[in-house]
């Protein structure tokens, strides 16, 4: 019983850690789904289908990728395909974050699985590499509010996209940038950081120029993974007892 | 049911495609090799990165003025003070360069 009340509340206090980190995320984000709600409904989609599709997919970059494609009236299947490219990238992730959560309830890690974006990935590894557990509760709050406000606020977007002043001045076209490095800084201390992040920098560039978008995500990737498989496993830490 | 939910569908399905595959095909090895553990290591610096590095071809003074002012702050301070300095030199800069 009193092991109970301990662990309960021990597991609310996690919630709203992971809450507290969702923070910037949900203020980053913000102005892409408003903006995606804006340009489904511009793009001849309702405004259930644009929450529909922030509901389900739940990925902003393919998600203005699909209704870019829509107002284009190109083939169904290369719409699903380009969804497919554009979120690509997410095998990855998984296949990372696997080895911190495999120990949840199947169910669970579904639910895991669905809420897996760039930030969820970026700061639960930090948490693993930190030492703390990755525990369902906390990765629930740090992602339940991403998603609840993501879906709502394009929601919003469809409905008032009319009324939204110039992005460029704003700076909204330059945020995710601004965001996406802040989370690369955040893995500076990894082993091979520094080399890792110049061979996807300059493989990717190379990528989007030669090949285009989004395949350079892909590309850029796997070089700087490449580069950690192909080094003797010593440079990375590996095996290595702190 | 319209075309437009069936895409949407489809399009969702193949989603959580990427975000479980990974760890299905990860999960049939019994032991993770120490190549592969160092490659997983790897994948947050190596992804993210990725979705900078091509903006840097058309950003202008007042985009490298963020990037710059929001790495320095990075040093020091956490995510969000580093996303709010880097967002108000956006905004500020272009104000004044365009």
């Amino acid at each position: 019983m009193t092991a109970e009340a301990i662990s309960e509340g021990r597991t609310g206090g996690d919630f709203w850690d992971g809450v507290r980190l969702s923070m910037p995320v949900v203020v980053a984000s913000a102005p892409f789904a408003i903006l995606f709600g804006a340009i489904a409904v511009d793009n001849g989609l309702s405004v259930l289908e644009a929450f529909l599709m922030s509901a389900m997919i739940f990925g902003g970059a393919s998600q203005m990728v699909g209704i870019e494609l829509f107002g284009q009236h190109v083939a169904p299947w290369l719409i699903v395909l380009s969804i497919f490219a554009v979120n690509f990238r997410h095998v990855l992730y998984s296949a990372g974050i696997g080895r911190r959560i495999a120990h949840w309830p199947l169910l669970q890690q579904a639910a895991g699985y669905f809420i897996l974006t760039d930030p969820q990935f970026a700061i639960a590894e930090a948490r693993a590499e930190s030492g703390r557990p990755v525990g369902f509760v906390w990765y629930l709050g740090l992602g339940l509010p991403v998603y609840v406000f993501w879906v709502i606020e394009s929601g919003l977007g469809a409905v008032f996209g009319k009324m939204i002043p110039d992005t460029h001045a704003l700076g909204i076209d330059f945020l995710l940038p601004i965001y996406f490095l802040g989370l690369v800084l955040g893995f500076r201390k990894r082993p091979l950081w520094a080399p890792i992040v110049a061979a996807s920098a300059i493989a990717s560039i190379i990528a989007y120029r030669a090949v285009g978008s989004p395949w350079h995500v892909s590309i850029g990737a796997i070089a700087g993974v490449l580069l950690a498989v192909i080094l003797p496993p010593h440079h990375s830490g590996i095996g290595k007892r702190p | 049911m319209s075309t437009t939910f069936w895409i949407i569908l489809a399009g969702a399905v193949a989603t959580y495609l990427t975000r479980v595959g990974g760890h299905l095909v990860i999960s049939r090895f019994e032991t993770i090799h120490p190549r592969v553990e160092a490659g997983l290591n790897a994948v947050p610096a190596a992804v993210l990165t990725t979705l900078v590095a091509p903006e840097l071809l058309h950003a202008g003074p007042a985009e490298w003025a963020a990037l710059i002012v929001a790495v320095l702050v990075s040093l020091r301070g956490g995510l969000m003070a580093m996303f709010l300095a880097g967002a108000a030199v956006l905004i500020v800069a272009r104000k004044f360069v365009g």
